[in-house]
């Protein structure tokens, strides 16, 4: 028995694979002798590689987790500190050949803006002054300590003179930079995204598996719970949920039981997935070998059926997180999910959700563009992924 | 056999609304404290303190003493004969409040649901028709960023654009002069004129999957034999694919209504909220806010009923226009 077979592939390598290695060639460059030969994982990676926008979209994440990461880095300022002088500062555009008197220079700085306020409406406007903002990269700032633990002062892109502002992506209604904002924000966004994922895992490849691999009575009432959570209207059961929190937790505990609200209704697609999976699956002749060999159930799970069933879940997962981040956004939206001192993508938002502001400053849309970013990035790396969790198929 | 099916199914409802009555029950519990102690939280604020005597009474009043199983029963029975209690809020019966904006959650939902087919149906054949034409990368590229707009993004979006380029406050289901107004020819066109609004907010995301569904169905169809013979036969191009590949692709379409629904009438609570629309999602947001319990009870039970009758609506006409489903 090969290598494959062993894994349980669904099907045998079926008698078009010349026509796909030759054109498989033509892309990626590898040899039908080399296609023979590969292994289930080496051939799925071959599969994804040929989904562009996959790839790029796996990039998107991996920068977006990245950033959300090294937050305290990344962005230039506290996300919390207030400056009445720079309320609605609109966004500065960073330049980087600077032509002054002693001739070209490469060093990156912002025109500066000067408030003004308009003598007759009290309006206030932001006109360039024509000085510049020098700025530097790894510079001094802030202090901080990232990831609460290692305290360092050195930013990514910070102002030369540490009292000069730089609002990359404009300033909300305290004068607060945005830019640090939304990479705090991306922080949570993303990571609720994942953790919510890796509850609906363990709840649904659980009750999925279960259901899939006993049948019977045990499938029948499994299934019915999962219909009857599918068809309960998420956003009433969500607002529900999240009205019962006690606004006054601390955010930790917040974030804890969003993700877990979250997940609720993120398993039940899964557990779908895996039952199917099993069903299929429970009868194959690999796992009938291994019945009759007097393998142990247990075995007969982790060893011969969730291998093969791994890719699937992973796909699955993936075109879940995206779902995760906009209940996340709409709950905070809405002020029901996480609330400031918090700062969520959502959170972000709900500064946006007045007409007035968002027509003085339409920056504050800025976390929304981040969120349909993620979302179309995971989106799209899932459907790579779901095509290359079965490299065998067509 | 058919009669049968559907008998079946309604019946199926019956414990399926219980477990529903049950959750939606325990939700609106699940807040610490109950009506009376934000009640009492909120006369606090303005310096207005109720003795003990009269807090014990207005629990006795509104049985918020009794256990819970009993206030569940109660509830439940009194629902059985239409009458969801009173909202200790607005101090009125829950029915005065409710059934408007329900009917017109209803009628945004279903307008929405015409919509996203009217639009979804001719796109999605489309892009399978011509595959990887420009017309498809198109369709599909506002498709993905359809889905990957949450609703509030796209109605914050257009309210911008509302207000900067148009100069117009687009929120809202009536004018102000029809908004208090009775029912009227007027205040009927008036509806009209602002639907398309939400329509547009609650529609793309649907519209986005639905063309994605309609696409893949079609694309699986398009090349089995019996196109070709209809071909070789001689039939219109246009013929052969609307009567032949589009009425087997179509089922799978229609069965979308199942879960197009639900979502629908989710997604109208985020969006009402947003554009203030007079639907279900704002006062039931207020009332799950502040403990209204029967208030909030009452909107989550119909919430689910409604997203129940859709799927039972799908089922059924699953059923009744494709005769390979078996009724099992």
């Amino acid at each position: 028995m090969t290598d494959q077979q062993a894994q349980g592939a669904p099907q045998p390598v079926e008698d078009n694979t010349p026509a796909v290695g030759a054109s498989a060639k033509a892309v990626i460059g590898y040899s039908e002798q080399e296609y023979a030969v590969a292994s289930q994982w080496q051939l799925t990676r071959w599969a994804f590689r040929r989904h562009k926008l996959a790839v790029v979209s796996l990039w998107i994440i991996v920068t977006l987790y990245v950033l959300s990461i090294f937050a305290e880095f990344v962005a230039p300022f506290d996300p919390t500190q207030q400056n009445r002088r720079a309320v609605y500062h609109p966004p500065q555009m960073i330049h980087f050949i600077d032509r002054g008197e002693d001739g070209l220079r490469l060093r990156p700085y912002v025109y500066e803006m000067d408030r003004q306020r308009d003598p007759r409406t009290l309006a206030v406007t932001y006109v360039p002054s024509g000085e510049k903002t020098y700025l530097t990269f790894f510079g001094k700032g802030d202090e901080y300590k990232l990831w609460g633990v290692i305290p360092s002062t050195r930013h990514l892109l910070v102002p030369v003179n540490k009292r000069d502002g730089f609002y990359l992506f404009g300033a909300d209604r305290l004068g607060r930079d945005m830019f640090s904002r939304v990479i705090y924000g991306t922080r949570i966004s993303m990571s609720i995204g994942l953790v919510g994922v890796a509850i609906s895992l363990v709840l649904g490849v659980v009750l999925g598996g279960i259901s899939g691999y006993y049948g019977g009575r045990v499938d029948a009432v499994i299934q019915r719970l999962i219909e009857f959570v599918l068809s309960l209207p998420t956003i009433p059961i969500w607002l529900a949920l999240a009205a019962a929190l006690p606004p006054d937790w601390p955010i930790y505990q917040q974030y804890f039981v969003i993700t877990l609200i979250v997940s609720l209704v993120g398993w039940t697609e899964l557990g779908r997935v895996v039952r199917g999976r099993f069903l299929a699956m429970k009868n194959e002749d690999f796992v009938i070998a291994a019945r009759l060999d007097g393998a142990s159930e247990w075995r007969i799970i982790w060893r011969h059926m969730l291998p093969s069933l791994s890719s699937h879940i992973i796909a699955s997962l993936t075109l879940a997180v995206p779902l995760m981040i906009l209940a996340e956004t709409g709950l905070s939206f809405l002020g029901l999910g996480l609330t400031p001192p918090a700062i969520s993508w959502g959170v972000l938002l709900k500064e946006a959700q007045n007409i007035v502001s968002i027509s003085q400053a339409p920056w504050l849309f800025i976390p929304g563009g981040f969120v349909v970013l993620a979302v179309l990035a995971f989106n799209f790396l899932g459907d790579g992924m779901r095509d290359a969790a079965d490299p065998y198929g067509h | 056999m058919i009669w049968r099916y559907i008998l079946k199914r309604v019946l199926w409802m019956i414990p399926f609304m219980f477990g529903v009555s049950v959750v939606s029950f325990l939700l609106i519990q699940a807040p610490p404290g109950d009506f009376l102690t934000t009640y009492i939280a909120k006369l606090g604020e303005s310096n207005e303190l109720l003795d003990q005597a009269t807090i014990d009474n207005l629990r006795a009043r509104f049985g918020l003493d009794q256990p819970l199983y009993v206030q569940y029963f109660k509830w439940v029975g009194n629902l059985l004969q239409g009458d969801f209690g009173m909202s200790f809020e607005w101090r009125q019966p829950v029915n005065e409040l409710v059934w408007e904006r329900m009917a017109l959650t209803l009628l945004v939902s279903m307008a929405t649901l015409l919509f996203t087919w009217a639009i979804a149906f001719p796109i999605g054949v489309y892009s399978a028709v011509y595959k990887y034409s420009i017309g498809d990368y198109i369709a599909t590229m506002i498709g993905f960023i359809g889905l990957a707009t949450p609703n509030f993004l796209l109605a914050l979006v257009l309210m911008y654009i509302g207000v900067v380029y148009f100069g117009s406050d687009v929120g809202g289901l009536f004018s102000p002069e029809y908004q208090n107004a009775p029912w009227s020819w007027g205040k009927v066109v008036d509806l009209i004129n602002h639907l398309w609004l939400p329509m547009v907010v609650l529609g793309t995301s649907a519209t986005a999957s639905l063309i994605r569904i309609m696409r893949a169905n079609l694309l699986d169809e398009l090349h089995k034999p019996y196109v070709d013979t209809a071909r070789a036969k001689g039939l219109s191009e246009f013929w052969l694919i609307m009567k032949y590949p589009v009425r087997v692709a179509l089922n799978p379409f229609i069965s979308t209504i199942g879960w197009v629904l639900p979502n629908l009438v989710s997604g109208a609570v985020i969006t009402a909220i947003v554009l203030s629309l007079p639907l279900a999602g704002p006062l039931m947001l207020q009332a799950l806010l502040s403990q209204d319990m029967y208030l909030a009870g009452a909107f989550v039970l119909l919430l689910s009923l409604l997203t129940v009758i859709g799927m039972l609506i799908s089922d059924i006409l699953l059923v009744l226009l494709d005769p390979r489903v078996r009724y099992d």
